[in-house]
């Protein structure tokens, strides 16, 4: 009985890995498109080996106009934006996991329910208020818009990460006359580290990727992030050159991956965000 | 109401809002080691202010303010004043049969890509990961989670070439000796349906391997000795116990793919014709090419209160899990 039961055991672990490599060489195809792709000197549409490899469809593109400006504007955005929503939920989670309220409870379940609005719905009106005040093509405006959309679901992660930080410690800086400020600062951000990575990496992903709301809010080419700028690439000159599309596309898309990869080693493999997103 | 007695206790208690007053004037009455800095005010509000701010000022104002103009005629340009028109916004979408096309394709869209594809993927992707040997787990996680991690515009590159006339899959087909067709064009939909299933499947996926690791080997192991066979186990053991995570799931997938833009806008621009123009696309265009805000803001306030609807069921079915 044992025996059958290992048998079939392997077995079934045989069938697991082919259904695997099945879905993984399908997934796969795309990406590796784009890898071949910027290397060939004749990339085409499909995946084929390429004909001798080259850096020069990354010479092509690597210049300020093509890729240096955008780039630039897509870290100063995401930076900003970024900083902004990391310090805002550390600050905004401190008393909500600290102090008992009554308005605890409905702040929470307001920022919960904000955190699936779809913020693609908004933008139109969100394009007619700022062109009322003037924060339309402005990168200030489009940072702050960058922040409070990503805000709930940061401030919503910085809230059950900082749970997870022991009240005791930080009881023993208050006793030393520590203020709240203090100890938020010195013993609980510290000690959430993971957490504090995992809210600045998501939430810098989130906007480096984002197409839609600097492609309302933006107007003057010289302020386009790369998630735009690279669009623009594509409608002009990717449909004939596809080397250098794909050259451009792994450019911009090397910083995200590299973040990914950061955090999901540190925090021991790629699950903890989906277990957080749980909640 | 109840708030009166302790509201003589508390000095700083001017009863503006019924809520903080009590909770104010608490600290007097149980002095406790944390407040000895006394301001209740200070501490608990002060840190909430600036993310307070920026959600009232950037997400608030202009949920409302969309509540407004999808009333009004407000147009792009060469207007001087906008006019309050009620209803009219509404009633010309429901008569409207480009608007009701994007209904219908946000609806086929949603179904195939988030409740069929990512979500049955995904679910898949999982059972077979918790049998499978490390390398190849490793190596399909690394690769479905990177189709996540890359921008919405490469993705919709990537696909692009995946489907074109002249692309990737059409050469498997020929190599298989399968008629080839134009993707791109005879059925956009389903394409685009398919880039949304490459590109979003990983975070089901990640919701999938958390909730089953969660499942007690004795429970699946016990069922596997009395004989229960692969399919029925996960129909009568696992589905049920990870139904919940089945349910958020679903949710949070369904809300982000209604507000799918730039992977569709990359891909066809909602062409050709209408044929991919789901509801933000077609917002989109109202908007900006036909220049009528009014009217694409009351179809945006429709997108919002769809989703709106999902968010409170996903709500709920957290709150039974928390």
């Amino acid at each position: 009985m044992a025996l059958t039961l290992s048998s079939r055991r392997r077995s079934r672990r045989l069938a697991a890995d082919a259904g695997l490599l099945v879905v993984a060489a399908t997934f796969a195809l795309p990406l590796l498109w784009v890898i071949l792709s910027s290397l060939d000197p004749h990339a085409n549409l499909k995946v084929k080996t390429p004909d001798g490899l080259t850096l020069d469809n990354f010479h092509a593109i690597l210049n300020s106009d093509i890729t240096f400006t955008p780039l630039l504007n897509s870290l100063i955005l995401c930076g900003f934006g970024t900083l902004l929503t990391v310090v805002c939920s550390a600050l905004a989670a401190y008393p909500l996991s600290r102090f008992r309220s009554r308005l605890n409870r409905p702040f929470l379940l307001t920022i919960l329910f904000a955190t699936s609005l779809p913020i693609t719905a908004i933008m139109v009106p969100v394009y007619a208020l700022f062109v009322q005040v003037n924060l339309i093509d402005t990168m200030q405006g489009t940072i702050f818009f960058f922040a409070a959309s990503q805000l709930p679901f940061a401030i919503w992660l910085m809230k059950n990460f900082m749970d997870g930080v022991p009240k005791e410690l930080e009881e023993a800086a208050w006793t030393d006359g520590a203020s709240s400020f203090q100890s938020l600062v010195r013993i609980v951000l510290p000690l959430m580290g993971p957490g504090v990575a995992v809210v600045t990496v998501f939430s810098f992903v989130m906007m480096w990727g984002n197409f839609f709301v600097p492609f309302m809010l933006l107007l003057t080419p010289d302020q386009m992030p790369a998630s735009v700028s690279i669009n623009e690439f594509f409608g002009n000159r990717g449909m004939v050159a596809y080397g250098q599309l794909a050259a451009f596309s792994v450019v911009y898309s090397t910083p995200v991956i590299l973040l990914y990869v950061l955090v999901a080693r540190r925090l021991g493999g790629g699950f903890a965000l989906g277990g957080a997103v749980k909640g | 109401m109840t708030t009166a007695p302790r509201q003589a206790a508390g000095p700083d208690a001017t009863k503006s809002a019924p809520g903080p007053a009590p909770r104010r004037s608490a600290p007097q009455r149980h002095p406790r080691t944390r407040n000895r800095h006394g301001n209740r005010i200070l501490t608990h509000l002060l840190p909430l202010s600036p993310a307070l701010t920026l959600l009232l000022l950037f997400l608030a104002v202009p949920i409302g303010y969309c509540a407004y103009i999808a009333f009004t005629d407000l147009q792009l340009t060469g207007q001087a004043h906008s006019s309050f028109v009620g209803f009219a916004n509404f009633r010309t979408a429901f008569k409207d049969s480009e608007f009701l096309n994007a209904v219908w394709l946000t609806l086929v869209f949603t179904v195939l890509s988030s409740l069929i594809g990512q979500n049955t993927l995904g679910l898949a992707l999982a059972t077979l990961m918790q049998r499978a040997s490390k390398p190849v787990r490793t190596l399909t996680g690394a690769i479905v989670i990177t189709a996540w991690v890359l921008p919405e515009v490469v993705a919709g590159f990537l696909l692009y070439a995946f489907f074109r006339r002249e692309g990737t899959l059409n050469a498997i087909l020929d190599w298989l000796h399968l008629p080839s067709q134009n993707w791109l064009f005879t059925l956009p939909i389903l394409a685009v349906s398919f880039a949304n299933v490459w590109r979003g499947t990983a975070f089901s996926m990640l919701v999938y391997s958390a909730a089953l690791n969660e499942i007690p080997k004795e429970i699946t192991e016990a069922a596997e000795v009395d004989g229960a066979g692969g399919w029925r186990r996960m129909w009568h053991i696992t589905l049920p116990m990870i139904r919940r995570s089945i349910g958020t799931n679903l949710m949070l997938n369904t809300l982000q793919t209604l507000s799918v833009f730039g992977l569709i806008w990359v891909m066809t621009r909602g062409g050709p014709g209408n044929k991919s123009q789901t509801l933000p696309l077609y917002m989109y265009e109202q908007a900006f090419q036909n220049s009528m805000i009014g009217y694409a803001t009351a179809v945006a306030l429709l997108l919002l209160l769809v989703g709106s609807v999902f968010s409170v069921i996903y709500m709920r079915l957290l709150r039974t899990e928390v």
